[in-house]
């Protein structure tokens, strides 16, 4: 075989063929050796390499060092001199997929299902693999999502897929991975602001409105408890049914959360039911980190980029909320809620907690190995780490840093996936308009 | 029968005093002349004058004579003897709708999700505007409600002003006095004031669905209405306007409410040369000077919020700082405007519990408010408002017998008012408290065996203690004239106790003694002669019995009993500007600033600056340059930091009290600048982000909106201390999507539906302007059109569009139709598909306003890209990244970062997409943008190269004014949090201390935008939208 060596600039000339989207294909997996030379190696784990070369086969990473031996013939060589290298970023929760346009256009939208308690409902089955948010995010670097249900109480289970698939089945990556569960809120909206102005009725005691709808909760999973204890049901019930995989962890409970009084609840149903639990949300979570930590819940900060929950609260907070929860031991990851840009900012969403914070590797776990970890992804993802898949972006400078951070190559699974997508292909049509070079 | 007799007594009873002539009479002629004198009365004449041991009479329901001596108290007076009582001028209530039916609530406004209403529903000659009817009377509504006016007698009021409170121009007032004869005597003025609000009230029609509407359509009201004296014969008759027209020789009273719309309404006022008394919110203590600049006379409330409960942290969290300080401090409010020389009227029309009037108004006192100007607040300045001094508001001979009988002085503590009496009938208050009952009694009951004999310790009107052998229990009361008694003749264990039970009595349990007490009792009733007592009553056993009760001693109050008033060198908030956590006790000074050696980013010719100095004085940028030295300034140590001009944010939609007038597809004549909001939190957050000038643009909710509002991010200045001075105006202009209403669930039924739609509102908007235009130089009493006002600007240059678009079929329709009329769409903003007709953007001269990286939040967005500044820049436009958010306007050099990545744009280039450029596109850039010699003093300092994400902003100036300062922010983090703490334990203590307190109400964020695409609310944050929904 001959030896392919591919120069970044001729890569990019390759983007340069004018597809329609639906031609960006879905990568051919990944074959034999392939070698990443001579980049910065980022880990995922706090790790930095200078110079470093990471070693593919089969689509796993086989080696990573400063000192691996390049073989001269047959085989793949990307060489990423001056560049940078990052484990594939990770939406920890997402509506990729299942929410093509939200607004005005009902019947694109599959994220929110009728009813209370849907535990059954299963976000997969309606991952659309063509969605067009899908090949602008992976030309940001972002390679794999979970994707959850939004509608009701439980809203369903949720699934981690990778980005570069022909249909869901292809694309998932871990099926069913979680259950979701929207907690009541503590805070009723009602009124105007306070002190004038004529406030409407206060409902007398929402705290306990809440936990009133939280024992309902509760009582369902007590239920469950019960039904997957005994196989055989004169009355089969999915809803109960589908909540087993908590109870043996083998999958966790995804507890969407953003108030005090709710993460205290959600403590609860680790001490009553010994469910994994993560928070999603998270916004006043730097106040109980502590207790967070002691009861070994994980958090997906869902938005960095927000504004402080109250007029007096530190104009910042939002931005060091990170370093809070990191401070405290807790295992978070960052992710990106934004319906504006779809998503596409999450890298940037760790840039902010390293200006607030976080060391930049720190940074950089909270949305790969921290996410993989969360998602219980990260025996195969998350770092550039032997034996995990190699899902890899190279990056012309800093991920975290706006201006630098053009991904230039991404890999799933070893597969080089295109990072062309229907933005830089009007690029392209507009370039060639313009006459612009 | 019997019962029917009894009410006729009572309605004869009731009119006994003043007959109506022409009314018949079933019976014979009761014609009294209701002749009184009080005698030996300390007489408060009015808030000056005070004469003791005065006499007053009456007749008639007026005042015959006042004085001490040399009043002649007529042979047929009754006589009362008011030794020891005080005889004020009963309070007149300028702010009423006493006797007036409530008006119901309908839904209105509008939502962009439902079908809207351009037309009135109201049926009939009238106005246009369903929340215009100034031709609504009260007095025609008017009807005595005597559960109403026995409230508000017993509060001291003795005349109101009532009016129907709904509507923007809400029609006439009518003044009466609380008697209950009948309506056409208790009228003294039919029409005696116009009134109006900004809040549309029950009219569903759609237009104005905001506070800028509200004020637009006043305008528009007051001109239609000069313009309808001229008799326009196309106009045929129009009773709304002729009403109003009517109307403006009364007093003009303005429901306002907060103290910026009570600034607002004044302007409205000064526009139209009316002078309006404003119904005041009870904050104006926290812009007291803008308050008393508009010259107006205040009516104001005594209702203060209750306490929270803040006992719990999380609950408290959520309350913020200037919630708890307006708990605070809004007692202090009527003393503040006392101390400001502000005239002001007191209202009870906002209490909740009436009952508290009095109470409050104490406090108010507590506060510093002086007790003449409390009653002059209540009595003179009301009715000389009016016109009416010369009826009620004092004791005067000739006057209305209208006044208060009162057990001490008004606003001592413990005073009662006794009776209040008006047009010289008697109302019964607190009669029983009338005479002093406290003291010893001999108490004989008459038996069989002969007189049993208990001393009788009367406490007060409800409680006593009857004592023989030992103190027994019972239950007592007293009503002035009824006089009950119950005991028993066992001994309870505390003889002493006032409360003989074991566990003391609940709140409101009449009597000393418990109830359900044992079952023996005596049970006595009887009637007061005076200081003796007499009646009948039964015994243990159920033998009849008569009772007698003589005085003996005089009550000694023990002098430890006496409530100590509390001390009032406690420690109180401090005003701040703005009345917010992160506010100013002192607002920052501009400085004369040197900063040294910093990597200085022009933006000029000169390009980046390395290792260079930068002198602001005066407010301006004074030189820029090496070496640089200016005594007497504050040196900075630029020493790896970099400089920029502050970012200009062309899009926002902050700092402002609304941002959407959605009622009709054409608004041209709403202005954000009416209505300014200093005390947004988010100009803050945003000097943190190094943003400096902010153009507040109407929202997109129709195809021409709202006129807009350049300002610069001066926290702490008023609603005019924030606008950009001498800059061009500009209006927003909408396409697409928002202004077809895609997104109306209930379906839309608003013109346009569709893009060909928009470019005809577009086209027959600019059209009309243009007939406009020629008709008032052709006739200058054509009637003047603040909407097409605005266009005709645009037409003449004089105003400029940003436009709101997307898609390029309409980007191109647009610039056709100013094309056809002559004029430029200065800039297109959004514009996610400018790119595509980016040549063509050029060539009409426009600029280009975007997002940096949205995209695919909608239909008209699935083209956009993350290239379109790039390109467009490329191609030759005037770029600008804009935020249309809150949140990310604090990060707009990261925003300009992105283009440096999507296109490759030079880093110089792409900041001045966030400065330089949105100045030029504003036609501000002789004034900012760059750094250069004679510009103003807008500046950050950056820690980092100012596109890099790790940049942060230490110190934002505006006109050499440091208004944001990281290290300082520090420190006020810190203040706030003493501050909060200080204030939860104070409430707590309240609760504590048995206080009334409510549920912790979470302190809002009104967040506004353009209603354009999806904002992330946090916890504590509304959407105005919602907010509106909430309150149908």
């Amino acid at each position: 075989m001959k030896k392919l060596l591919y120069t970044l600039t001729a890569l990019l000339a390759i983007s340069n063929y004018a597809h329609s989207q639906e031609v960006v294909y879905p990568a051919k997996d990944q074959k034999g050796f392939m070698y990443i030379t001579n980049g910065t190696i980022h880990v995922g784990n706090g790790t930095v390499m200078e110079n470093a070369t990471i070693k593919i086969n089969n689509g796993k990473i086989v080696e990573v060092g400063t000192n691996i031996t390049v073989p001269t013939d047959g085989v793949q060589v990307f060489n990423a001199k001056g560049k940078q290298i990052y484990p594939g970023l990770i939406l920890s929760s997402s509506d990729v997929g299942l929410k093509e346009i939200s607004n005005g256009v009902r019947a694109s939208n599959d994220y929110a299902e009728i009813g209370d308690y849907n535990s059954d409902v299963r976000s997969i089955t309606a991952y659309n693999t063509d969605s067009r948010v899908i090949n602008v995010l992976k030309s940001n670097g972002i390679l794999l999502a979970s994707v959850n249900p939004e509608g009701g109480v439980i809203t369903g289970t949720s699934s981690v897929v990778q980005l570069d698939a022909w249909n869901w089945e292809d694309a998932a990556y871990k099926m069913d991975a979680g259950i979701h569960l929207n907690m009541p809120s503590f805070v009723v909206r009602f009124g105007r602001r306070g002190g004038f102005g004529a406030p409407g009725a206060a409902p007398s005691d929402p705290t306990k409105i809440a936990l009133d709808k939280v024992e309902e909760i509760k009582n369902f999973f007590r239920e469950a408890k019960a039904y997957n204890q005994e196989n055989t049901h004169s009355n089969t019930n999915l809803k109960l049914a589908a909540t087993k995989g908590l109870f043996e962890k083998k999958q966790k409970l995804f507890i969407h959360a953003d108030q005090v009084k709710q993460m205290l609840v959600a403590i609860d149903f680790v001490k009553e039911f010994g469910f994994e639990v993560v928070i999603v949300g998270g916004s006043e979570s730097f106040q109980i980190a502590d207790l967070l930590k002691s009861a070994n819940i994980a958090v997906i900060l869902s938005e960095e980029h927000a504004l402080p929950a109250t007029e007096d609260d530190d104009i910042d907070q939002p931005y060091k909320t990170p370093a809070a929860l990191q401070k405290a031991g807790v295992l978070f990851s960052l992710n990106d809620n934004s319906d504006n840009t779809r998503y596409r900012n999450v890298s940037y969403n760790a840039g902010t907690a390293a200006t607030y914070g976080l060391t930049k590797e720190e940074a950089l776990s909270a949305i790969t190995l921290n996410a993989a970890k969360i998602l219980g992804v990260d025996d195969k993802t998350g770092s550039l780490e032997v034996g995990k898949d190699a899902n890899i972006i190279i990056t012309a400078g800093d991920i975290l840093d706006m201006k630098s951070s053009t991904v230039e190559h991404a890999f799933i699974q070893g597969r080089k996936v295109s990072l062309e997508n229907k933005q830089t292909q009007l690029y392209e049509r507009y370039k060639y308009k313009y006459g612009i070079k | 029968m019997r019962k029917i007799k009894i009410f006729f007594f009572g309605l004869l009873f009731a009119s006994m005093l003043q007959a109506q002539e022409t009314f018949p009479v079933n019976g014979v002629a009761d014609k009294r002349d209701g002749s009184y004198a009080f005698i030996n009365a300390t007489i408060v004449t009015d808030a000056q004058t005070t004469i003791s041991k005065a006499t007053l009479v009456i007749k008639d329901g007026k005042i015959v004579a006042i004085g001490t001596s040399g009043v002649n108290i007529p042979k047929d007076a009754v006589v009362i003897d008011c030794k020891n009582k005080f005889i004020y001028p009963s309070f007149v209530d300028i702010y009423s709708d006493y006797g007036i039916s409530q008006p119901q609530r309908a839904a209105g406004g509008f939502n962009f999700s439902a079908p809207v209403q351009i037309n009135t529903n109201a049926k009939g000659a009238y106005g246009w505007n369903q929340a215009v009817h100034p031709e609504v009377d009260a007095v025609k509504q008017f009807s005595i409600d005597a559960s109403k006016a026995k409230g508000l007698r017993e509060l001291g009021f003795g005349s109101v002003l009532t009016h129907v409170k709904d509507g923007i121009a809400r029609g006439t007032g009518t003044f009466v006095t609380l008697g209950e004869t009948k309506e056409n005597l208790v009228i003294l003025k039919d029409k005696a004031s116009a009134h109006y609000s900004f809040n549309k009230g029950t009219s569903t029609q759609s237009y104005p669905s905001s506070a800028m509407g509200s004020i637009a359509l006043l305008r528009q009201t007051y001109l239609d209405a000069n313009w309808y004296k001229t008799k326009p014969a196309k106009e045929g008759l129009n009773l709304s306007l002729q009403s109003w027209n009517d109307n403006q020789t009364l007093p003009q009273i303005f429901e306002a409410e907060d103290k910026w719309n009570e600034i607002r309404a004044d302007r409205i006022g000064d526009e139209f040369s009316v002078q309006y008394i404003i119904k005041g919110g009870g904050n104006e203590y926290q812009r007291i000077k803008e308050i008393a600049a508009t010259k107006a006379t205040f009516i104001v409330g005594v209702n203060y919020p209750q306490a929270m409960d803040v006992e719990d942290p999380n609950d408290a969290r959520a309350v913020s700082l200037s919630d708890m300080k307006h708990w605070e401090l809004a007692p202090t409010n009527l003393a503040a405007l006392d101390k400001a020389n502000i005239p002001f009227c007191i209202t009870s029309a906002d209490l909740k519990d009436s009952k508290s009037f009095l109470a409050n108004l104490r406090k108010a006192i507590e506060f510093g408010l002086s007790e003449t100007k409390a009653l002059e607040a209540l009595t003179k300045t009301p009715a000389s408002l009016l016109g009416l001094y010369d009826k009620v508001g004092s004791l005067e001979t000739g006057k209305l017998a209208n006044f208060i009988i009162s057990s001490g002085p008004i606003f001592a503590e413990k005073t009662n008012i006794l009776q209040n009496w008006v047009a010289g009938e008697k109302f019964a208050v607190k009669e029983d408290q009338w005479s002093d009952i406290k003291g010893n009694y001999t108490l004989s009951i008459k038996t069989e065996n002969g007189p049993i004999k208990y001393t009788l310790d009367v406490k007060n009107a409800s409680t006593a203690n009857v004592i023989g052998k030992d103190t027994l229990t019972g239950k007592f009361s007293y009503d002035g004239k009824q006089v009950k008694l119950s005991f028993s003749t066992t001994a309870t264990k505390k003889p002493n106790e006032i409360t003989a039970g074991t566990t003391p009595a609940p709140q409101g349990t009449p009597g000393g003694f418990r109830r359900g007490a044992p079952s023996a009792n005596y049970r006595l009733s009887g009637m007061s002669n005076g200081l003796s007592w007499s009646g009948t009553g039964e015994d243990t056993v159920g033998n009849k019995i008569t009772w007698t009760a003589t005085f003996d001693s005089a009550f000694n109050a023990p002098t430890d009993s006496v409530k100590k008033k509390p001390s009032f060198n406690q420690r109180l908030a401090k005003v701040t500007y703005p009345f917010d956590g992160y506010g100013w006790e002192e607002a920052p000074k501009q400085e004369t600033i040197l900063i040294k050696n910093a990597t200085i980013w022009t933006n000029e010719k000169e390009g980046v600056l390395e290792n260079a100095d930068l002198l602001l004085k005066d407010g301006k940028i004074a030189k820029v340059g090496k070496n640089l030295s200016e005594t007497g300034a504050r040196t900075i140590d630029g020493t790896g930091k970099h400089v920029t001009a502050g970012i200009i944010d062309e899009h926002s939609h902050i700092a402002a009290s609304s941002i959407n007038e959605g009622g009709q597809s054409v608004t041209s004549e709403v202005r954000i600048g009416d209505n300014m909001n200093p005390e947004d939190i988010n100009i803050y957050r945003q000097l943190s982000g190094g943003v400096t000038s902010s153009h507040i643009l109407h929202g997109s909710a129709n195809t021409i909106g709202g006129q807009t509002q350049l300002m610069k991010l001066r926290w702490g200045a008023d609603d005019e201390g924030l606008k950009f001075k001498g800059s061009d105006p500009f209006i927003k202009f909408a396409l697409g999507e928002n202004v077809k209403r895609t997104t109306a669930t209930q379906g839309n039924n608003r013109f346009p539906d569709t893009r060909m739609g928009v470019a005809e509102v577009l086209n027959d908007a600019f059209a009309r302007a243009k007939d406009y235009e020629k008709a008032m130089k052709l006739d200058p009493k054509t009637r003047r059109d603040l909407e097409l006002d605005a266009l005709v600007e645009i037409l003449n240059k004089k105003r400029f569009i940003t436009c709101h678009s997307y898609v390029q079929s309409e980007i191109t329709a647009a610039m056709r139709v100013g094309d056809k009329y002559g004029f430029t769409f200065n800039t297109f903003t959004h514009i996610l598909e400018g790119y595509k007709v980016a040549d063509k953007m050029k060539a009409h001269g426009s600029n280009a306003s975007t997002f940096s990286d949205w995209y695919y939040y909608k239909v008209e967005v699935t083209d956009a890209i993350a290239y379109n500044a790039a390109i467009m820049h490329q191609v030759g436009l005037n770029v600008c990244i804009n935020s249309d958010d809150a949140e990310m306007a604090r990060r707009l050099n990261q925003e300009a970062g992105k283009i440096v990545r999507y296109g490759g744009v030079s880093e110089i280039e792409a900041l001045k997409m966030v400065t330089l450029n949105p100045a030029v596109a504003l036609h501000v850039a002789d004034k900012v943008g760059s750094i250069k010699a004679g510009k103003d003093a807008d500046i950050v300092i950056w820690s980092n190269n100012p596109l890099s994400i790790y940049a942060k902003s230490e110190k934002t100036i505006v006109d050499g004014i440091v208004y944001w300062d990281r290290e300082k922010d520090l420190e006020q983090r810190k203040k706030i949090q003493a501050e909060r703490y200080r204030l939860t334990q104070k409430m707590i203590g309240e609760k504590k201390s048995g206080g009334p307190v409510r549920p912790a109400e979470p302190s809002w964020q009104e967040i506004l935008s353009c209603g354009d695409h999806g904002h992330k609310d946090g916890i504590y944050t509304v959407d105005v939208q919602e907010v509106e929904n909430l309150k149908q």
